[in-house]
């Protein structure tokens, strides 16, 4: 196995990253606008709440995301060593995934999610190593 | 009719965080946390099922013979395998919880207070199966360990106004704020 360049490493880490960031983001909203799942299954059944998800668009665009996130992965793990491509896209999914959400889902992150989400990316790169 | 989502400001005491923008109309606040038990749960299955999934996945793969693109097939039969069937019974239940987790706290929230996955299974190795672990393994777990303590204590979920009361005039919000 050639090793890739570094350009290639970071882009193939890159491809990662965004379509895991943006299948989370998605699969966020479309919970978000279906409501809260106890509750509706509270009143309609636990059929009534998968109905609620496989009817939300939404969430099948998150879904399509994360599948492309995963073969990205497979895709970079077949180029790259694991101890590299877990750790690093793990870590920067969190980071990039606090952004989306203040940007995108318009949440409150304040500096109590920031400095978890921050502690927890270091932790997770040690953690794999 | 006082419209709820005024009567809401106003018994809070008008305090509303982040105050409105120009760019951020729609004013929205943190509610703080008062998950119930129940709740927990869901967050410690997102957190042990993804991990546990994972492991059974990886073991299941590698006892079975190198398989190859030109085999479809045997991934298929791959699936049928216990340690495979467990791992994918696994990673369902991750993707239910995960989704209901979702529903009732912010994204933001979650993926950090579910990270303590990745210590567990840590533990797990260390204590059930004798691996060793590093030094940076353990700075990992300690850092993963404050970071969950840090964002579970806060707040679970940016709660917005109903559109209805989103398209309430400013001016009225501001009358239901304190003099």
């Amino acid at each position: 196995m050639t090793t890739p360049s570094i350009w290639a490493a970071t882009a193939m880490i890159a491809c990662v990253v965004l379509s895991s960031t943006v299948g989370e983001v998605l699969t966020a909203a479309a919970m978000k606008s279906i409501g809260d799942l106890d509750d509706i299954r509270a009143h309609s059944g636990i059929k009534g709440a998968i109905r609620a998800v496989v009817t939300c668009p939404l969430f099948f665009a998150g879904v399509s995301f994360l599948a492309l996130a995963f073969f990205a992965l497979l895709f970079a793990l077949n180029h790259l060593n694991l101890s590299l491509v877990a750790p690093a896209s793990a870590s920067l999914t969190l980071v990039t995934n606090a952004i989306a959400g203040k940007i995108f889902l318009k949440e409150n992150v304040d500096s109590r999610r920031w400095t978890a989400a921050i502690l927890v990316c270091i932790g997770v790169y040690f953690l794999a190593h | 009719m006082p419209h709820p989502w005024r009567s809401f400001i106003a018994a809070r005491g008008g305090n509303l965080e982040p105050k409105p923008s120009n760019r951020h109309p729609i004013p929205t606040r943190m509610i703080h946390h008062n998950l119930s038990p129940r709740q927990y749960m869901i967050l410690g299955l997102v957190a042990l099922c993804a991990p546990l999934g994972d492991s059974c996945l990886s073991r299941g793969m590698t006892t079975l013979p190198a398989i190859s693109l030109t085999h479809p097939g045997a991934l298929i039969a791959a699936v049928f395998t216990p340690w495979i069937a467990l791992g994918i019974a696994l990673l369902i239940g991750f993707f239910a919880s995960y989704l209901t987790a979702l529903s009732w706290a912010d994204l933001t929230f979650v993926l950090p207070a579910t990270a303590f996955g990745n210590v567990i299974v840590a533990l797990f190795a260390r204590f059930w199966l004798h691996e060793a672990i590093s030094l940076e393994r353990w700075a990992g777990i300690a850092l993963i360990t404050v970071g969950v303590g840090f964002v579970a204590q806060g707040p679970s979920l940016t709660e917005r106004p109903s559109p209805a009361a989103a398209s309430l005039p400013a001016a009225e919000v501001e009358e239901a704020q304190p003099r």
